[in-house]
């Protein structure tokens, strides 16, 4: 379980993380979603011990991160942005050393076989860590963060500069975890999070813009529904014939395409016009080619509540200006 | 205490698991080995002219051969030290395993401690080569071992001194070059502190003189152990080791 509650980090006037509160319940992924600089590395560094917050508090495994800091440690695991490596030491011995100082005292060498199997990396045994590549590196990264069978997860951008099949394999592993680990992922792929995590928290600016699942922030976001019509017919009556269908909020036409025009159109919310829709097409003797409700993707949602955030901030921005 | 071990092994094994410890030591052993050869080459032409003019009292060989060797041995100290701390710090500070290190459960002490341990271990094997020429005064002459085992305690001593520094200073930067180069200057400093002391009048000489490292060295080439001297050096350490742990810890809040 990891509880962020109020946490600050200020660096002098900078406000990199700015009140953020959140909860991960035991055996959930939750996925840290915002733009770089949005202050995910900030927080993820404060829950791991790494810095110390300016105020509120970070609370893991049931130890509270900066007054029990070994205790926390000790049930933490954390790949940082750039896997942790020394170039200088073999894949085994590396792992043998984080064995040893992140507490366990028995069985090292099990532990250490085990977990390499499971990352896939055994057959690298005896590579220098330097002359890996970027995936491999990535997945002794993960090694090193799972080696004490930790609590919780902490893991930044776990799946960057792997290649496609890679990062399969990385985030089946990630779910094979949950369940008896508690895991944070960092990430700016969206994908990843609808595949991978039970809940999401996007962050912008330090601040906390949403909290909640991925199919939940798609619907919540998704307000009024937009349906995508495709027509051969001539594009401005067509348009007129879509305004005049009981229910529709707008019509904006895009791309036009030869003859074909596609329209989206704007409904009231919880109206359902796709039948009338098509309807005033086909009556008028018009092709209908296209008709489909659009799904506002993670993307879009990702977007839309960043940009909102940031339509606000100006004035927040000046304020803060003027105090310093 | 494992997990100071661990930190340890690992330093020390850092600087074999590449070319940085064979270099040190071999070229450490190199310099080493021309002193003895020079000094050697000296007390023989010594002894020669001594005992033409008639039979005489033999010449010391620990006075006159083993402590200026040692005496030389810390120059090499000088120039090869900020080459062993410069990375200490600097270097897990660029790659980010200094983030493996904070987030493992361990004390900010059992890190710097390790590292410390880790540094005068390789300091340890670079004396230890050098103790092949001491083991040839032994076959050929007959040096007391008294004064030779105090040297060495003292090589030691202040070694440790100058590695606290060295890695306190390394903690300040994540350049290497730049940790390199200004610990360079402050072993430099404390070298030749006391060179000004005969201008400065009778209290800032004592002062001064306190300060210089080598000025402690003298007596412990000489065979005495001198608590006065061990306190300093081991103060040093204390010091460098202290200043180490506050800065990791300032480190940390500024992020």
């Amino acid at each position: 379980m990891i509880e962020v509650d109020h946490l600050s980090k200020r660096y002098g006037p900078f406000t990199a993380v700015d009140d953020i509160s959140f909860r991960v319940e035991s055996g959930q992924i939750l996925g840290f979603l915002g733009p770089n600089g949005a202050g995910k590395t900030t927080t993820m560094r404060i829950i791991t011990g790494y810095m110390p917050a300016t105020s509120g508090r970070a609370i893991v495994a049931g130890y509270d991160v900066f007054e029990q800091p070994l205790e926390a440690k000790r049930r933490t695991g954390y790949l940082p942005e750039t896997p942790p490596l020394y170039p200088d030491m073999t894949v085994r011995e590396y792992l043998t050393f984080v064995a040893k100082i992140k507490g366990i005292r028995s069985h090292v060498k099990d532990r250490v076989d085990e977990v390499m199997k499971r990352t896939w990396v055994a057959d690298m045994g005896d590579r220098h860590c330097g002359k890996l590549s970027k995936g491999y590196k990535q997945r002794v990264g993960l090694a090193q963060a799972i080696i004490h069978n930790p609590d919780v997860l902490v893991l930044d951008e776990p799946t960057a500069g792997l290649d496609p099949k890679q990062i399969i394999e990385t985030r089946q592993l990630i779910r094979e975890l949950a369940g008896t680990h508690t895991i944070i992922i960092s990430t700016h792929i969206l994908p990843e999070v609808s595949q991978t995590c039970q809940r999401v928290v996007i962050i912008n600016k330090g601040r906390v813009v949403a909290v909640d699942s991925p199919e939940n922030l798609t619907s919540r976001l998704q307000g009024a529904a937009t349906i995508l019509v495709q027509s051969d017919g001539p594009a401005a009556d067509v348009q007129g014939a879509l305004q005049h269908v009981p229910g529709v909020t707008r019509v904006t036409r895009s791309e036009p395409q030869g003859t074909v025009a596609s329209f989206e159109v704007d409904t009231e919310k919880g109206v359902d016009v796709r039948r009338e829709l098509a309807s005033a097409v086909v009556a008028r003797g018009w092709g209908l080619l296209e008709l489909r409700p659009m799904r506002m993707s993670l993307e879009d949602i990702f977007l839309s509540v960043i940009t909102d955030e940031s339509t606000e901030a100006p004035a927040a921005n000046t304020e803060e200006v003027a105090n310093a | 205490m494992r997990n100071l071990l661990a930190i340890a092994g690992k330093e020390l094994r850092g600087y074999f698991a590449s070319p940085i410890g064979y270099v040190l030591v071999g070229f450490y052993a190199l310099l080493f080995g021309w002193f003895f050869y020079t000094l050697v080459a000296f007390f023989e032409r010594q002894s020669m002219q001594m005992s033409a003019g008639g039979p005489g009292s033999a010449m010391n060989v620990n006075q006159m051969l083993v402590a200026p060797l040692l005496m030389n041995a810390t120059v090499i100290m000088l120039l090869v030290f900020p080459l062993i701390t410069m990375r200490t710090y600097a270097e897990e500070k660029r790659s980010g395993t200094i983030e493996l290190l904070l987030t493992s459960p361990l004390t900010d002490w059992q890190i710097i401690l390790g590292k410390f341990l880790g540094a005068l271990g390789l300091y340890a094997v670079m004396l230890a080569v050098t103790l092949v020429h001491v083991a040839i005064l032994f076959v050929f002459g007959t040096p007391e071992w008294k004064p030779i085992a105090t040297g060495y305690l003292g090589l030691l001593l202040m070694g440790g001194s100058f590695l606290s520094l060295g890695l306190f200073i390394s903690s300040l930067t994540k350049n290497q070059i730049v940790a390199g180069m200004i610990t360079f200057s402050v072993f430099l400093l404390l070298w030749v502190i006391n060179w000004v002391s005969t201008f400065v009048g009778p209290t800032m000489q004592t002062v001064l003189n306190y300060l210089s490292i080598t000025e402690h060295f003298d007596d412990f080439a000489k065979g005495i152990i001198d608590t006065k001297h061990v306190v300093y050096y081991l103060s040093f350490i204390a010091a460098g080791l202290f200043l180490t742990m506050k800065s990791v810890d300032s480190e940390r809040w500024r992020g």
